[in-house]
């Protein structure tokens, strides 16, 4: 992968929700090409730094630049900038009066007033990629969780974005449905669309990601290759943070390790399991099996 | 048979008459439940909205209007207020004021239902796509919070279309208060008079009602699919 030219720099972003700081002077560059993982405990900030990234939320201080423009401007065309940056989120949000297709050409036809045939030329392509383009005139509610979540995506790419943001698409869907999700997504980082992707599926992460960030509590802190950081995380936090993540065997002859982690991030950890029998594989490895460009299996019929 | 009944419709102008209270009935749940629709939604708005003054005053108005009977507010306008104030309010105007205020509280309810039960992430899907906070509720939030608001609605006209009946005890001559006064005057000459009378007005409430909530029903599954 060639990792180009700075996208994104943010340099100190404070961002308080009334007296509570969430986010402490954060600073992070991404490049061209670029995947970045975020992980971090439940709270830490995650989806608030996204949040800004595109001027959901307005922040306190510090600077965030995009494409060499200064997002902290008050003057920022918030509108335009959101066409150059996709995101999606936890629970697809797909508006539900309107079919797959719809949905897919809000944002080219509303916003970006492209032609109608010209939208639809890249509707067909994107929901052909994810396997969705027979399902184009359905409804939200008549499609899986997962293929809501790919026609979410869709929707975002439609758009053409510089640089698409992730927040945990994976974490409302049922384990036998993230696979088909996370392929889509690793597909297109294959592909070398810039993107940061917030989760907590930690071998989609490994697989996936170029540079891995920790963040606790408001802060980044590790920003580390994926190898080195589930190898052998620098902090005490990151590796307790891993931990959770990881069950000791109760049948294990060791009677003192015998019990299961009771943290309270224990059940957050618990689809990891699954996706860390299915992603295991790294990031050229999985990004080379997956064959064609959609999911490996297609989402079929509900 | 048909003969008594068009003899109580054709006597003196009872038709006419019938038709005018009809006209009466038609003119107080035309205007009030179009008031009320017009300025629920921004009451419901405003119910929803983050100001704790705006929420709590008109709680509190919605409540009030809750436990107070219809014939209680008309009375209460058109022989108490008026009299206060030493205003003279007509009999329609006092109907329709009741009926609207009725209706604005129970609209700004349902409004207030609709547009809180619409998750806060509708709106950031919305922006996040690039589309205005005009364009996200004309194009996201309006379909669906119309969706949910519209048997509410529905529900809410036909029960003050069945309501206007109550204006009787102010003397205004709706539907049913003529009706009423030509059974009285045609009762003596034609035993059936109450029958024919009361049968016809039976039918118009329900052709005026019957096909709004068809209609309701339609769209409903229109949308539904
Ligand atoms: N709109 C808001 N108003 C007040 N506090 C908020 C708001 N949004 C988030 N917070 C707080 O900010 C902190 C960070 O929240 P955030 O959602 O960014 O965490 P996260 O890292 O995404 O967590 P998770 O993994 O559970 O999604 C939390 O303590 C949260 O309670
Ligand atoms: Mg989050």
């Amino acid at each position: 992968m060639l990792i180009g030219q700075e996208v994104l720099r943010i340099m100190d972003l404070e961002k308080s929700f009334g007296q509570r700081v969430v986010l402490k002077k954060l600073t992070l560059t991404v490049r061209q090409g670029e995947v970045l993982v975020v992980v971090g405990p439940s709270g830490c900030g995650k989806s608030t730094l996204l949040r800004c990234l595109n001027g959901l939320e307005p922040v306190n201080g510090g600077q965030i630049v995009f494409g060499g423009q200064y997002l902290t401007d008050p003057q920022t065309n918030w509108s335009q900038i959101r066409q150059r940056v996709g995101m999606v989120f936890q629970n697809y949000e797909l508006c539900p009066h309107l079919t797959a297709l719809e949905n897919v050409l809000l944002g080219p036809v509303k916003v970006q007033k492209r032609k109608k045939t010209e939208a639809m030329a890249k509707a067909e392509h994107w929901l052909t990629r994810v396997d969705l383009w027979d399902r184009r005139d359905s409804y939200p509610r008549q499609l899986s969780g997962g293929q809501k979540q790919r026609v979410a995506i869709v929707r975002a790419l439609a758009m053409d974005p510089e640089i698409m943001l992730f927040d945990e698409v994976t974490a409302s869907l049922d384990p036998e449905m993230v696979r088909e999700v996370l392929d889509v997504i690793l597909n297109l980082a294959k592909e070398g669309l810039t993107m940061i992707v917030v989760t907590h599926e930690m071998a989609f992460a490994r697989a996936v990601a170029d540079r891995i960030i920790f963040m606790d509590d408001g802060r980044i802190v590790e920003d580390s290759a994926p190898e080195a950081f589930f190898r052998a995380p620098a902090t005490e936090r990151a590796r307790r943070f891993l931990n959770v993540f990881h069950y000791d065997d109760i049948h294990a002859p060791n009677p003192a390790k015998a019990e299961p982690s009771k943290d309270a991030n224990a059940t957050k950890a618990e689809p990891s399991k699954d996706a860390n029998a299915k992603a295991e594989p790294s990031k050229d490895a999985a990004k080379d099996a997956a064959e064609g460009l959609g999911p490996a299996k297609g989402g079929g019929a509900p | 048979m048909l003969d008594s009944a068009l003899s109580v419709f054709r006597m003196g102008r009872n038709m006419a008459r019938l038709m005018e209270g009809l006209g009466v009935t038609l003119e107080i749940s035309l205007l009030a439940v179009a008031l009320s629709i017009l300025l629920g939604v921004p009451i419901g708005l405003l119910m929803a909205s983050r100001s704790l003054l705006a929420k709590r005053s008109l709680r509190l108005y919605l409540e009030f209007i809750r436990v107070m009977p219809i014939l209680v507010l008309l009375f209460l306008f058109y022989y108490t207020i008026s009299k206060f104030w030493n205003v003279n309010l007509s009999a329609m105007t006092v109907s329709i004021l009741v009926f609207t205020l009725w209706g604005t509280a129970e609209m700004g309810d349902l409004v207030r239902g609709a547009v809180t039960s619409l998750s806060r992430h509708q709106w950031d899907s919305g922006r996040a796509l690039g589309l205005s906070e005009t364009q996200v509720s004309f194009y996201v939030v309006i379909p669906q919070a119309a969706r949910r608001l519209l048997p509410g609605v529905i529900n809410l006209t036909t029960r003050m279309i069945k309501t206007t009946p109550f204006v009787y005890f102010i003397n205004l001559p709706d539907l049913m208060k003529v009706g009423q006064q030509v059974v009285e005057v045609s009762g003596f000459r034609n035993p059936l008079a109450s029958v024919w009378v009361y049968g016809f007005i039976f039918l118009i409430y329900f052709v005026i009602c019957y096909p709004i909530s068809v209609l309701s029903r339609r769209l409903e599954r229109r949308w539904h699919n």
